[in-house]
């Protein structure tokens, strides 16, 4: 009798155990967040003239020759033509830069402050996200190819430990609904499977464009969490983690999702 | 408004004459509603585009007048018939004095 209900005990650890830890998407079954859209979103994002973040892409393009700062520098007087320089460069992010992992927005905001000598921008500034999506864009197309500078995979493995953390007052993991549950309805909306294929992108429910980490912080309190601040290691350390998730689909900057 | 408000309009290059074009035009504006608070519990101002218009060689074929509840950066799509070669005027007007414009030409044949 004692044997039996500590088999029991046995499976139902077992069963507990098996729940918390969610095997990976079979990559063969990776769907992009297009993939879970309507039809007319699709259209809107596939049309650049109609895809609201094409303002961002012509304004981050206009951005990229303007001189600022006090070096009075433009983007394009270090990295020349961005279609030919920044090609790819999206896809390898975030990375080990001056030994910090930085997201694309960091390493923007960097150059910005250490090269152009000018004042940061605030986290989700238009300006910054235009230059993002302008320099995400010129990879558009180009598979995700995670950066394996020594030290990434710690990194990865922070934010992998991150993606399976329940958090908040619903108690809720990244993997509970985005690895055991795409494409399940989540009030009337499916669960996509969080591939961060298309950022910067523009949301229809943010009427902006917005980042990454914009939309990981909207998770975060949509589980009732208190949620980590713009630009905290976490944060970069879970967009690395998702990005490996992701490696080798495409990059569909500049996105819209609903 | 430092900078000219950016646009995009989507006109055919050429058409036959009598045809049904189909035109769209979006302009980039937050469309601020007015009925938002910042944190600190003070209304946000209304700040939307309030009229649109579209000429087409001068002749008004498309105005609309838009409203709180539209979305960020409003599209606009509208049909019209080719009658002749020439020019279409975009033109959107908003509070505190927005404004822009844009234009395309048509070739009817």
């Amino acid at each position: 009798m004692l044997r039996f209900s500590l088999q029991l005990v046995g499976v139902a650890a077992l069963s507990v155990f098996s729940v918390c830890v969610q095997a990976d998407i079979p990559l063969a079954d990776r769907r992009s967040g297009e993939h879970f859209m309507r039809a007319e979103t699709r259209a809107m994002q596939n049309d650049p003239t109609a895809n609201p973040a094409t303002f961002a892409l012509l304004e981050g393009e206009a951005l990229w020759q303007k001189k600022i700062g006090s070096a009075d520098k433009s983007c394009f007087a270090c990295h020349g033509q961005a279609e030919k320089n920044m090609r790819g460069v999206a896809a390898r992010f975030p990375t080990l830069s001056q030994g910090r992992l930085m997201n694309l927005e960091q390493r923007i905001q960097a150059c910005r402050v250490e090269q152009q000598r000018a004042s940061p921008w605030p986290y989700e500034h238009r300006e910054l996200l235009a230059l993002a999506t302008y320099v995400g864009t010129q990879s558009k197309g180009l598979p995700i190819t995670p950066s394996n500078v020594e030290g990434m995979q710690a990194h990865r493995d922070a934010g992998r430990a991150l993606f399976q953390q329940r958090l908040g007052q619903l108690n809720l993991s990244c993997a509970q609904c985005h690895d055991a549950r795409w494409g399940a309805q989540l009030s009337g909306n499916p669960i996509p499977q969080a591939h961060p294929t298309a950022y910067p992108l523009y949301r229809l429910e943010w009427q902006a464009v917005g980042s990454l980490q914009r939309r990981l912080r909207n998770c975060m309190t949509g589980v009732r969490a208190e949620p980590f601040a713009f630009g905290e290691p976490g944060l970069v350390q879970l967009e690395s983690f998702l990005m490996w998730r992701a490696r080798g689909m495409p990059i569909e900057t500049p996105g819209l999702r609903p | 408004m430092t900078e000219p408000a950016r646009t995009i309009v989507n006109v055919p290059a050429q058409a036959k004459r009598g045809e049904v074009i189909e035109i769209r035009a979006v302009v980039q504006h937050a469309m601020e509603s007015g009925y938002r608070r910042t944190e600190l519990g003070e209304l946000i101002p209304r700040d939307i585009v309030r009229i649109f218009r579209c000429t087409y060689n001068n002749v008004e074929v498309f105005r609309a007048e838009f409203h709180p509840a539209m979305a960020a950066n409003p599209l606009v799509s509208f049909t019209t018939r080719a009658t002749e070669s020439g020019t279409l005027v975009f033109e959107w007007r908003g509070d505190h004095g927005f404004s822009a414009q844009a234009s395309a030409s048509i070739r009817v044949s």
